[in-house]
């Protein structure tokens, strides 16, 4: 007997037919996805946790709706990025208001300009870049994002999804995407750089 | 192309979705301007860090009560 791996489309056509193991399945093979989407949109494990849940639920909630010609992932983040910007518009915001973020972002422009040389830090060794307390200033640097620019970023650079399809999560135009995804890079640049260089970035 | 026209299409130029032309423009400010050169290498290394950092994954404490809450809303459709 052959013994494959089933599709995403298997497994929901399973679910549909009431198999409860192929749920069971079908969230083992995307919670760690939608965890780690998550924590970095949340900034904590116990918010993280709420979102797992939300998305999960809301997914068995709504999978009677979804049609097998679209890709179950897209649908999945739509579903997961939707649960996070729900819970964070219910909470306290710590993120930058647009106008202070934009302002920071571009303080890049008279950096480039100015006489006195930036420092490159981009040589680092890895395991300096990467260490416990550089890992906490990245994480913080992404939840000083305003959303709109946070989920663009984690969706693109952090999860590795192509442009077009973080346009198609969003709802958004390309362009659009692009233009979000660079401003939110050019941020934590200037994050990153004020911390490996000490303030010289 | 001065430094502020460079700055815009930086994201687009490391993630090589320029046109050749642009690029080309790119590349020969690059040349010459040693600021705009940091600000490419460290966007770019920026980039790969947030790539390269380990994801968060599920712990175990928190999959149990995922697999539970799912269980339990099966069970009560």
């Amino acid at each position: 007997m052959k013994h494959t791996v089933p599709t995403d489309n298997e497994l929901i056509e399973e679910i549909k037919g009431g198999r409860a193991e192929a749920l069971e399945a079908l969230v083992s093979r995307y919670e760690n996805k939608v965890y780690s989407l998550a924590y970095r949109m949340m900034g904590s494990r116990e918010d993280a946790e709420d979102v797992l849940q939300d998305t999960f639920l809301n997914v068995v909630r709504s999978l009677d709706g979804f049609r097998s010609q679209a890709s179950f992932s897209t649908w999945l983040y739509r579903v997961a990025t939707n649960a996070a910007l729900t819970r964070l518009r219910k909470k306290n915001k710590r993120e930058k208001g647009e106008g202070e973020f934009i302002e920071e972002v571009y303080s890049v422009r008279d950096a480039a300009h100015s006489q006195s040389k930036l420092v490159d830090w981009s040589d680092g060794p890895a395991e300096k870049l990467l260490n416990e307390e550089a890992q906490k200033i990245m994480d913080e640097a992404v939840n000083e994002l305003p959303e709109i620019y946070r989920v663009v970023f984690v969706l693109r650079d952090v999860e590795g999804l192509p442009a077009s399809e973080v346009a198609e999560v969003l709802d958004l135009s390309i362009p659009a995407v692009k233009s979000r995804l660079h401003r939110a890079r050019l941020y934590l640049r200037k994050r990153l750089s004020d911390y490996f260089t000490g303030g010289i970035s | 192309m001065d430094c502020r026209e460079i700055l815009e299409g930086l994201s687009e130029y490391i993630d090589e979705e320029l046109a050749d032309r642009t690029c080309r423009e790119i590349e020969s400010h690059l040349k010459h301007c040693y600021n705009c050169r940091v600000v490419v290498n460290t966007l770019r290394r920026t980039v790969t860090l947030y790539h390269e950092a380990p994801q968060h994954e599920v712990p175990g404490d928190v999959r149990m009560r995922l697999h539970k809450v799912i269980r339990l809303r099966e069970e009560s459709d």
